[in-house]
């Protein structure tokens, strides 16, 4: 009995050492590399685990410990993580979050490192490239991607006279009034909700003009492009042919929109899945994706999606570019598409069968030749929810539509003045 | 003088607690309301203005602080009073000789305490949906048009102070129901003799019994109820035109969602005065009340 008690009191204090020992390996892992930190979130992390085996294989003495983060506490551990010095080596990243870690100075530029690796950067979209670009250096490699397009019931838009997909504006706005026409008062033809701000902000990434002025030190909304953005965005909700609604009062976006009670939606590649397993069976056939149109002609849309990066204060650089690399090669890309549903970042990982061969994807591979990143400071997000914001006062009643943008001018103003502030100091020296 | 040392040694731990984890919080957090603390902040903190009293200048002067202020407001003094009343007429329901399966309903009526908030809102956003919602049904049935609940800015406070009612009504109803057992019996049978009706008892016996219990549960109740944050937080993000923004979301949004912590802090302070501002008033007017 006693001595069962002292055994098991001395096999705590080995296990105490070894996590001591633990820690250190972790801790004070050298340029050669032994214990590589990785922080994924979501179902990226999960199967970040399984890609890595291969990884691990190739690379004997170098382990890759990924650490998984649920997506709606990822910004706020990255930063505390930041604070608290504790960030990991590599770290999967929302492209529209890098420039604020930029200006923490908390990433690695990686353009010297990238220019002798077989990371083959003309094999990425553009626009996709351009979000991990801040002030002229690349601080990411784009790992999958994101856009928004237009997801539709082709039933309903042939009941309404349409065989295919509109291509502008005015073409558009037909064939809503024409579904209007068809479903009658109590349902609608396009779900625009009023607590998102990425469809109007694709729209007026449509119309090609910067959305900061100066550089990212004031608001851009007093422009012609944001006047006819703002005109035909409203003019959804004024003809009723948006419900003036939130997601909040949707409370089930597949349900509705398998009910009819909206035939256009803006939204993203994860929806595609989510359609597939949610609506049902006799539905499949009838719901289809398509670029957004824009003004004239095929338009824009935001460049989404997530990159990788690799924190200034790992110190297991070379070993953390090996990680990139490997998990960009576009074979990985594509074993991780089957394994997630995301969107591959590499052009040569979308010959996979299985998705070149889905038609639900043809319209984002379309529309990724087209992509244009927001604004590349770390207020956009601020901006973008004051944004929002207005927008649903206006279309609910509580402002009235003239002096919109000089209000919005004003907000975005005020929220970047730290940042003019900066920036002037950092020009005086 | 010994005896002292010792004591002062015993209470030492606990002393050194409150200062780390309060007294230096706090203090540092005052210090944080008078500089622009915020993103940049944490890059560099060369980056950081001594602003002095300006955020809560600029606070007072933002249209959105006076908003969650008037919607907390709202909360407060339609909240408490019905949470309290609910749960004072539970627990006298739960309290009678003639209820049946009075342990049954006492489980039933605490469940909605200790389940989930977020599962709990994603069961509310069906019942207060504005075309298949349970509770506009019910109201079909009287007539009423249907109310949008969570989209209509005049509904949605009322619907948020529903669902915490019903959600929070439990932990008062059992506090309650412990001061009413302690209420002596020969009271009541003095009350019965003295030919006293239900009512009669019922002003003049169970509550100036029941008085100290209902003045804590009410003091408790309009502290939390002043740092409501997660039902608007779970139910409507704020909306529908911030028409549900507390002053607690407020200070949660600019601090941990746009990171500026000085302007945050400066939130802390002001509903920490408001509170404070409410606690006296009300043992003022309790004091005056029973002298």
């Amino acid at each position: 009995m006693k001595s069962g008690v002292t055994d098991a009191r001395s096999w705590s204090r080995r296990g105490f050492f070894r996590a001591m020992a633990g820690l250190c390996v972790s801790a004070c892992a050298r340029t050669d590399g032994q214990v590589l930190r990785f922080w994924a979130m979501g179902r990226e992390g999960e199967v970040a685990t399984v890609l890595l085996r291969a990884f691990e294989r190739e690379n004997p003495g170098l382990a890759v410990r990924v650490e998984q983060l649920p997506w709606s506490a990822a910004h706020e551990k990255l930063l505390t993580a930041f604070a608290g010095d504790a960030t990991p080596d590599v770290a999967q990243m929302g492209n529209t979050w890098l420039p604020e870690f930029v200006a923490l100075h908390a990433l690695e530029p990686l353009d010297q490192s990238i220019r002798g690796s077989p990371i083959d950067l003309t094999d990425y979209d553009a626009g996709i490239l351009d979000t991990n670009v801040v002030e002229g250096r690349q601080y990411g490699v784009p790992w999958y991607v994101d856009t928004r397009v237009l997801f539709y019931r082709r039933d309903l838009l042939a009941k309404a006279g349409y065989s295919a997909a509109p291509r502008d504006w005015d073409e558009w706005t037909r064939m809503l009034v024409a579904i209007k026409d068809e479903v009658g008062p109590e349902r609608y033809a396009i779900l625009l909700p009023l607590n998102e701000y990425e469809p109007m902000v694709a729209l007026w990434l449509q119309q090609g003009e910067p959305l900061l002025r100066d550089g990212g030190r004031y608001g851009n909304f007093r422009s012609p492009g944001f006047e006819r953005t703002l005109r035909f965005y409203l003019s959804m909700y004024e003809r009723h042919l948006a419900p003036p609604v939130s997601h909040n009062e949707i409370a089930n976006v597949w349900n509705e929109f398998a009910r009819g009670y909206f035939s256009f939606y803006i939204s993203g590649p994860w929806q595609m899945g989510e359609f597939k397993r949610r609506l049902p069976a006799e539905l499949q056939p009838a719901w289809m994706t398509a670029p957004l149109p824009g003004p004239q002609g095929p338009g824009a849309s935001i460049a989404g999606g997530s990159s990788l990066a690799i924190f200034r204060r790992s110190r297991s650089k070379e070993a953390a570019l090996k990680l990139v690399e490997f998990l960009s090669r576009p074979q990985v890309q594509q074993e991780f598409y089957r394994l997630t549903g995301d969107l591959p970042a590499r052009r040569s990982a979308w010959t996979d069968p299985s998705l070149a061969q889905d038609p639900h994807a043809r319209a984002f591979r379309d529309q990724l030749e087209r992509v244009r990143p927001v604004p590349k400071v770390p207020e956009w997000e601020r901006i973008a929810t004051e944004l929002m914001l207005v927008m649903e006062k206006v279309v609910r009643g509580d402002l009235p539509v003239r002096g919109v943008a000089e209000e919005l001018d004003a907000r975005a103003d005020r929220i970047l003045a730290k940042r003019r502030w900066m920036l002037d100091r950092r020009a005086q020296g | 003088m010994k005896l002292s040392i010792a004591g002062w040694l015993f209470v030492a731990p606990a002393l050194l607690a409150i200062l780390v984890f309060f007294v230096v919080p706090v203090a540092a957090a005052l210090l944080m309301s008078a500089t622009d603390f915020d993103i940049y902040a944490l890059a560099d903190l060369h980056n950081v203005r001594f602003i002095g009293l300006d955020n809560y200048l600029q606070l007072l002067q933002r249209p959105l602080f006076w908003r969650a202020l008037e919607n907390t407001l709202f909360f407060v003094v339609v909240g408490v009073p019905l949470s309290i009343a609910v749960s004072l007429g539970s627990a006298l329901l739960l309290n009678s000789r003639l209820a049946w399966f009075r342990g049954f309903y006492r489980t039933a009526l605490f469940a909605p305490v200790v389940t989930t908030l977020a599962a709990v809102a994603v069961v509310w956003v069906f019942l207060l949906h504005t075309r298949y919602g349970l509770l506009n049904y019910a109201l079909s049935w009287f007539g009423l048009h249907p109310v949008d609940w969570l989209g209509d800015p005049h509904w949605a406070m009322p619907a948020i102070v529903l669902l915490s009612v019903w959600k929070n009504f439990g932990y008062n109803m059992i506090i309650l129901l412990a001061g009413l057992q302690a209420i002596p019996g020969d009271l009541y049978e003095a009350a019965q003799l003295d030919g006293a009706g239900a009512g009669a008892t019922f002003w003049h016996v169970t509550v100036p019994a029941l008085a100290p219990v209902l003045l804590m549960v009410s003091i408790l109740t309009m502290a939390g109820h002043f740092q409501i944050f997660a039902e608007p937080y779970v139910m409507t993000q704020g909306g529908p035109a911030e028409h549900t923004v507390t002053v607690l979301y407020l200070m949660y949004e600019d601090g941990f969602k746009w990171w500026s912590l000085g302007s945050a802090s400066s939130v802390a302070f002001v509903l920490f005065l408001f509170m404070l501002a409410f606690s006296f008033m009300q043992t003022r007017l309790t004091r005056a009340g029973s002298t």
